[in-house]
């Protein structure tokens, strides 16, 4: 069962449709709801491995539906420390809940972790609404 | 219906082999076989039955109308079927010496020199296996070509259109090369100004199918061969739609290099299912050298191999190609002669008479004749009434037609790809046309049905996501899962590619 | 025209409905610069008798095995195919069906590509099938690829006493994929496990045949254990008509098996098409190319099959896709399928063993010396004829003979190699004619 759509507005967004919840020196990625809802029911969550470093704008993983399969684009660089098994296992999670038990990685931020120019939410829901 | 091996029964046998007295010599016991394989253990009559069973259960051409777009599903000639099961094609070994295989030997050089003829372009191998093995070859041909020239590291990228079978940038990563997409213009042509940035001294080639998967031909094509050309690169076209255009235009004269041939698609071989194909491929003169190894050659009144290619980029497959294939095309090329053309003169009347017929109900992508095959939009249908391409698709099926191409190619929205094929009576094209505009109609005043379609067929929409996530990919014999325990809603594939 | 169902009504009617005059006229985007104007330059059009006597009077410039007592094999081989494969390939519904992207249209092809998948994996011992490659040799390019994702290395190991065939297309590909190819020699007409471990680090796979080119059986679970310890992924070509008498690659150790299945259930058809088959262990599925057919239910909850794990084709991740390969070999992998069905796993064995014990009985009575004496072999074997091989290829075949395949067509130092073939087809009868043939 697919969650409603909203954009929570203490997160921050990319072009790609990836979202990160900044914490200290941490962050939780994930997709966002306009991702999840293009892609349909993920079927598959590809996850880096635990320790492997993530770079702002490029790949560290994958999410497959049936009908397609999606680069998972990091918004910040870092360190992945731990990923989310609940997804891993149940990928369906990221349609219920994408923005909680849905989340995908935590890493730990790179001292240049480049999340200057990140979309906050109205920015997001503006882009959305070009989609 | 029962899978084979829940039709199995202990001790049940239909195979006989002739009595054999001769003691079997041993095998060491670590290569020994120690358990069984779970094959099925059935009689001669159960297993008729079965595979009757399996084949009433699938839709053919035989069966009804079949407008997958890109795919020519065209009647499949019965003579074909029976020349291919002569002992002599049949039961020939493919390392037979070469004095006892002449007339395989000649049915090959024959077809090579009528697809030379058809592509205008010299030089043709029969050897790949399929559209994509030729595709992949033919890029294997560009990458030696430029390697014999010195060029092989400056070049190393391809363009593709965005109407682009996916066949087309999966070949072009095998092949080692990085895809450089181009887009399509409002006529459905490739956008000039947008290729012309595009195409320099890195640039190894192009893979354009002509017409595209739009159904559209090509305005620009002579100025995208001079673009090409000009920066030292090739052109490659992919032969899906040639029945388009047999005898009308060739490849070789709009400026392609390298051309490859769908035998399943242009030239009448079976579908069989899924396969099997031949993606045989006809190139200019420079490229010959580099062709797949053997070549067969004329000598006076005899047939026979060349293996002394010392520039050939190797073997794609094993042996000379698949051989039943040929036997097949050629005799299906025989049966027309020259008049060849009227294949694809039909081909294209019956696609303009179903797209005059259609094109008012749906959204109409490109306002232009189209060639062998077109492209609708259900979108309108979609935003007044929710009812999507895929809904369309399935509603056809209680129509007895087997659904067009949906959501390809991928830059217009809630595709249908339509190609009826010239072997289509006008009354199927009407019944197709009545049926159609009677879902057009349903959209509006009986959503409910189309949402529900298929309501004829032995199952309902299928639930392809739990078919992802659960991954049964063989009979697990006792362990086997019962996957109705789980609930059966169907969420169905979008973007299902039927090309 | 024949095929053709239009009449001249008909044209005019259409033509009317879209608003042109002429046929002609449909080709108006063409550019004038790329027209064809004059008429393809192709032989008359033939009647259907014609088109049957013209290919029944090239058919008879075939030397095929209903002509010629035949003991070639390497590679492809006379196989006994029953009645039962050819009366299900002639049903229509099969022959004219499209890969079958639309379930609901398709369950019959989809439920047989499912039950094939299985006979795949039981043969093999392995967890998953695809539904079918080109032939035995492309499926050794694909298992490359495979390895290559998988371990990340860049080369790849094959044994020179895998058919010479495969070698040389895995060479073809391998550039195109950035692989190095390397080879390791045979000891005694076998691989040295040792030798193969070595080669192996570093590699992606190693690619053993069982039995291999030469007939021989090989020592596989140790090379199987030899690379698993170098890291790289054991790769079985195996023979599927053995695999009821010898074990199966996935209980010894090997990542993925292959083989060319033209031997279980097609005829020989001058190469082709046949089926190549590939079937992995299960953490290998996601990087598998080619169709899969999976299970699931519909609406109803009725059981029903479908296309599965589509993402790793080319309609879905295009130029990351886990090959190009769309149209495989469907039709002929469902004639594997019925010919296994028919024989059943007692009518398997039983073949493997008679093939063996014809073999045997070749070996005896023609009493040349072996190539490889200390080797232990299935239904071929190699003999030196003391002359040249096709000298005595060319005597036999004179007396209506195939004695089988001069090994030096493909291997030096091997001037009077024959490998010679002994399948259930052949009759103690016809070993004697062969013994008879090859003494003159």
């Amino acid at each position: 069962m697919a969650a409603a759509e909203s954009y929570p507005d203490e997160l921050r967004y990319n072009a790609e449709h990836d979202w990160a919840r900044i914490e200290g020196g941490e962050a939780t990625l994930g997709i966002t709801w306009f991702a999840q809802d293009s892609l349909g029911d993920l079927v598959h969550f590809e996850p880096p491995e635990d320790g492997a470093e993530v770079t702002k704008g490029s790949s560290y993983g994958e999410v497959e539906s049936v009908k397609a399969v999606s680069d998972l684009i990091s918004p910040l660089s870092g360190t992945v420390v731990e990923v989310n098994a609940k997804v891993v296992a149940e990928p369906e999670t990221v349609n219920e809940d994408p923005y909680g038990e849905g989340w995908l990685v935590r890493i730990s931020l790179a001292d240049d972790s480049g999340g200057g120019d990140l979309m906050d939410a109205t920015a997001y829901r503006a882009f959305v609404a070009e989609q | 219906m029962k899978l084979i091996y829940e039709r199995s029964q202990e001790g049940r046998r239909a195979s006989s082999l002739p009595a054999n007295s001769l003691p079997v010599p041993d095998i060491p016991d670590e290569l020994r076989r120690d358990q069984p394989p779970r094959l099925p253990e059935i009689s001669e009559p159960e297993l008729v039955r079965h595979f009757t069973h399996i084949s009433t259960r699938t839709f053919g051409v035989d069966t009804g109308f079949y407008p997958l777009g890109s795919c020519t599903m065209k009647h499949n000639p019965r003579v074909n079927e029976r020349v291919v099961n002569l002992p002599g094609f049949r039961d020939l070994h493919p390392l037979q010496e070469e004095d006892g295989a002449q007339g395989a030997l000649e049915v090959m050089w024959r077809l090579q020199e009528i697809l030379a003829e058809v592509a205008g372009l010299p030089a043709v191998s029969l050897q790949p296996a399929a559209g994509s093995q030729g595709e992949l070859t033919g890029l294997m041909l560009m990458r030696a070509y430029f390697a014999d020239r010195g060029e092989a590291d400056a070049r190393t990228k391809i363009v593709i259109p965005d109407t682009a079978h996916g066949t087309n940038p999966a070949s072009v990563t095998m092949a080692g090369y990085e895809v450089t997409p181009v887009q399509t213009d409002p006529r459905g042509n490739i956008d000039v100004d947008d290729l012309r940035g595009k195409v320099d001294e890195h640039t190894a080639g192009l893979m354009l199918t002509n017409p595209s998967t739009l159904g559209l031909f090509d305005e620009n094509i002579e100025e995208i061969t001079q673009i090409f050309h000009g920066a030292g690169a090739l052109m490659y076209y992919d032969g899906a739609n040639l029945n388009a255009v047999c005898g009308i235009s060739r490849p070789g004269d709009m400026g392609f290099d390298i051309v490859h041939f769908n035998l399943h698609k242009t030239f009448s071989q079976p579908h069989g299912g899924g396969g099997p194909g031949g993606g045989p491929i006809a190139v200019r003169e420079h490229l010959e050298p580099f062709l797949p190894v053997p070549a067969v050659v004329r000598d006076g009144d005899a047939f026979r191999f060349d293996f002394d290619r010392p520039k050939t980029i190797g073997k794609v497959r094993g042996y000379y190609g698949p051989f039943g294939v040929f036997v097949r095309s050629y005799a299906y090329i025989r049966a027309y002669g020259p008049a060849l053309r009227e294949m694809s003169e039909v081909a294209v009347l019956n696609a303009n008479y179903l797209l005059a017929r259609l094109k008012k109900a749906f959204e109409l992508p490109f306002d232009r004749l189209c060639m062998h095959e077109f492209v609708l939009s259900a979108r309108p249908l979609k935003r007044e009434h929710g009812i999507t391409a895929l809904d369309v698709a399935k509603r056809l099926m209680d129509y007895d037609f087997h659904p067009p191409t949906v959501y390809f190619p991928l830059i217009v929205p809630e595709a249908l790809m339509i190609e009826p094929t010239e072997t289509e009576a006008k009354e199927t094209l009407d019944e197709f046309v009545d049926a159609m505009l009677e879902i057009v109609r349903d959209a509006a005043e009986r959503p409910e049905l189309l949402k529900e379609a298929p309501h004829d067929r032995p199952v309902g929409r299928v639930d392809e996501v739990k078919a992802a996530k659960r991954a049964v990919v063989r009979y697990l014999f006792e362990d086997h899962p019962d996957l109705s325990e789980e609930t059966g809603q169907a969420r169905q594939l979008e973007a299902q590619k039927g090309a | 025209m024949s095929f053709l169902s239009l009449t001249e009504r008909d044209r005019e009617e259409m033509l009317a409905a879209i608003g042109v005059d002429a046929i002609d006229d449909l080709f108006r985007d063409i550019p004038p610069g790329v027209r064809f104007d004059r008429e393809l330059d192709l032989e008359p059009a033939l009647a259907e008798q014609e088109i049957v006597a013209h290919l029944e009077e090239l058919a008879a410039r075939n030397v095929d095995t209903g002509r010629e007592l035949s003991f070639l094999g390497a590679g492809i081989y006379d196989h006994y195919v029953p009645a039962v494969v050819d009366a299900v390939l002639q049903r229509g519904e099969l022959l004219t069906a499209y890969t079958p992207y639309q379930a609901e249209m398709s369950q019959g092809v989809l439920q047989a590509i499912f039950e094939y998948q299985t006979a795949i994996c039981e043969l093999t011992g392995m967890d998953v099938s695809n539904a079918s490659g080109y032939d035995g040799t492309t499926v050794a390019a694909d298992a490359c690829y495979v390895a290559k994702h998988v371990t990340g290395r860049a080369r790849v190991v094959l044994a020179e006493t895998l058919s010479p065939q495969v070698r040389q297309v895995v060479k073809t590909y391998a550039p195109g994929f950035g692989l190095e190819v390397v080879e390791v020699p045979h000891r005694d007409g076998v691989t040295d496990p040792d030798e193969l471990g070595e080669a192996a680090r570093d590699a992606a796979c190693v690619i053993f045949q069982q039995p291999n080119f030469f007939g021989c059986l090989e020592p596989a679970p140790d090379l199987a254990a030899a690379a698993n310890e170098a890291g790289a992924l054991p790769v079985a070509h195996v023979d599927p008509v053995s695999l009821g008498v010898l074990e199966a690659p996935g209980a010894y150790g090997c990542a993925l098996a292959i083989g060319e299945g033209q031997a279980a259930g097609n005829y020989q058809s001058y190469g082709g098409p046949h089926y190549g088959f590939m079937a992995a262990r299960s953490d290998y599925v996601r990087r598998m190319p080619g169709r899969i057919v999976g299970e699931t239910t519909d609406v109803e909850g009725r059981r029903a099959y479908v296309l599965t794990l589509q993402t790793r084709e080319q309609h879905i991740r295009r130029e990351k896709a886990t090959s190009n390969i769309t149209t495989n070999q469907t039709l002929l992998a469902l004639a594997g399928l019925v010919h296994l069905s028919w024989l059943g796993p007692q009518g398997l064995r039983e073949q493997g063993e008679t093939c063996m014990a014809l073999a045997e009985y070749a070996k005896e009575r023609l009493g040349l010396p072996p190539l490889f004496p200390d080797q232990a072999t299935f239904k071929e074997f190699a003999i030196r004829v003391g002359r040249p091989a096709e000298e005595a290829i060319r005597t036999a075949r004179e007396q209506g003979v195939h004695p089988g395949y001069a090994l030096r067509r493909d291997y030096a130092g091997m001037e009077d190699a024959l490998l010679v073939c002994v399948t259930e087809k052949r009759t103690q009868k016809d070993i004697d004619r062969l013994v008879e043939v090859l003494a003159a």
